[in-house]
């Protein structure tokens, strides 16, 4: 491991932790203007993690430790993920001990965690958080892993950093395949992230809430965390859509410090770009029925499928 | 992929679209939205001959784009929509079989596809003959449609989706038929086209609807 490989890494996940909660002020920014309404301020879910800190945390009686401990745990597997992604550089040693199959079984080990805890409890609403979260995730998961193989196929490797130099630093090329992928990694996310067509992230609403059924029973520095994670899931998947198919500007490996902060900036405007463009799509779009998501996710599956075979036959 | 000249890439992309927009017509529910996809289906197809044209220099291929685009883009959408307009029948349409299902067995028929066409790509000398497999697959995704569809007409736009893919399966495999062939074929569809529609006035009038479940009764009254 050598020492600017290790400064990438660590800045690149200081940067995570920091743009996470941005990114989603920025988006309910957008979302708000979009709707006529008047903006919250940025920075506003900063402030809501910095006062759930500073509260005392109330768990429910008979809650087991798997009710504590996955709070930590779920944002503990959504900082490794930051570290994986390549989001700054492809320098990172870290990211050499997961590829992208690691990766979303970081996200799986996530997502059965708060589905653990969301049942620990026993209320109603947490079950059925609970089961909705693992409907939309078994029909979202293999589609997500066909993209990510669509873009290994094309580079030749399951390593992030290496699919993404190769993306990266590839001639110029139509690639009808990946334009396929994008749409359905598109997709994916909205439903990964709890994002408008399949749930919305706002809503407190009893029969069509999904997300934020799980998480009613917790409180202070656990939701604080939960929230936190909630928003490094988003950037992560940012990140990732953006490293896969836009990988412009990210810095290559011996690049420097002036490297990572030029690859900072291009990130951060790629990030206002990509935020804004979801909060047009949740804006434009209604939440669908729920018995309609499999065919939502039904479609991300077929593009993603698609995407691959094209690639198998045009590609060769 | 590097290499391939970028008109091939194009036509390429235009395969992948075409390709697309048949498993859009699969799953669509709306009788609406299955003529709009298919006159964009049609637009894909004429853009992509008019590509091979260009990059092959075969200019009989430019009539042939020509004659895509009035016929597929312009003129049969516009008579479905009046039929629809008509037989005031702009209801959802039911498949026999659920969507994701019907997508399912929808990549199932692209995977045998694809490894149908590709020894005879093999054969084929044009820089187009990897698209083969798309030609073929989505003629075998039209003909699904018109089996998984219980009302008359998005059974015959399947149909027409077929002559699509025929047409671009003709134009990757030997840079298209010669011009009399392809004209018959238009006149062909559109003569169809126009005998189906007063079809579909007497269906309706016979049984009250275009549900063709009516039609596998022999005789009334059993």
């Amino acid at each position: 491991m050598t020492l600017s490989g290790f400064a990438s890494q660590l800045l690149q996940l200081a940067i995570a932790l920091a743009l996470a909660p941005i990114l989603v002020g920025w988006v309910n920014q957008c979302r708000a203007w979009l709707a006529n309404k008047s903006a919250p301020p940025l920075l506003l879910p900063y402030r809501t993690i910095r006062k759930l800190f500073a509260k005392d945390a109330v768990v429910a009686e008979g809650a087991s430790p798997i009710f504590r401990v996955t709070p930590y745990i779920v944002f503990g597997a959504m900082c490794c993920a930051a570290a994986i992604v390549p989001s700054l550089a492809t320098d990172l040693p870290f990211a050499r001990a997961a590829d992208a199959i690691a990766l979303v079984g970081l996200f799986a080990l996530a997502r059965v965690f708060g589905a653990l805890a969301a049942m620990d409890i026993g209320t109603a609403f947490g079950s059925l958080g609970a089961r909705r979260e693992m409907f939309i995730g078994f029909l979202a998961e293999p589609a997500l892993l066909m993209v990510l193989f669509t873009a290994s196929l094309i580079s030749g490797s399951t390593s992030l950093p290496t699919i993404v130099d190769t993306l990266a630093h590839r001639e110029l090329a139509i690639y009808p395949s990946l334009a396929f992928a994008g749409v359905a990694f598109t997709m994916v996310s909205l439903a990964e992230n709890a994002r408008i067509p399949v749930d919305n992230p706002a809503t407190h609403l009893e029969l069509t809430m999904i997300h934020e059924a799980m998480i009613l029973e917790y409180s202070a520095r656990h939701l604080a965390l939960i929230e936190w994670a909630a928003a490094l899931k988003l950037f992560n998947y940012s990140c990732i859509g953006l490293a896969l198919f836009f990988p412009i500007g990210i810095a290559a490996a011996g690049g420097g410090a002036t490297a990572m902060l030029g690859a900072a900036v291009i990130l951060i405007g790629k990030l206002a770009l990509g935020g804004f463009l979801l909060a047009v799509i949740e804006t434009l779009s209604a939440k669908m029925r729920i018995f309609r998501a499999p065919e939502f996710l039904g479609t991300a599956f077929l593009l993603a499928v698609l995407a691959m075979l094209v690639n198998q036959l045009l590609g060769s | 992929m590097s290499g391939i000249p970028l008109y091939a890439q194009l036509i390429n992309l235009f395969a992948a679209i075409l390709l697309l927009l048949a498993f859009a017509m699969l799953t669509q529910r709306r009788v609406l939205s299955l003529v709009n996809l298919f006159a964009a289906q049609g637009f894909a197809l004429a853009v992509s001959t008019a590509i091979v044209a260009f990059g092959t220099h075969q200019p009989h291929l430019y009539w042939s784009a020509g004659l895509t685009l009035l016929l597929k883009v312009v003129l049969l959408p516009w008579l479905l929509h009046r039929l629809i307009d008509r037989l005031d029948v702009k209801w959802d349409v039911e498949g026999l079989i659920n969507i994701p299902t019907t997508m399912l067995i929808g990549i199932v028929l692209v995977v045998f596809s694809f490894n149908l066409a590709y020894p005879i790509s093999q054969l084929a000398s044009t820089v187009t003959r990897a698209t083969l497999g798309i030609a073929i697959a989505s003629v075998m995704l039209s003909f699904l449609m018109m089996i998984t569809r219980r009302k008359a007409l998005p059974q015959v736009i399947g149909f027409l989706a077929m002559e699509n893919g025929l047409l671009f399966a003709a134009t990757s495999a030997t840079y298209g038929m010669p011009m009399v062939v392809e004209l018959g074929i238009g006149l062909d569809v559109l003569v169809g086209m126009l005998i189906l529609g007063v079809f579909f006035f007497q269906i309706r009038e016979q049984f009250d609807s275009l549900d063709l479940k009516h039609l596998e009764k022999l005789r009334e009254g059993e």
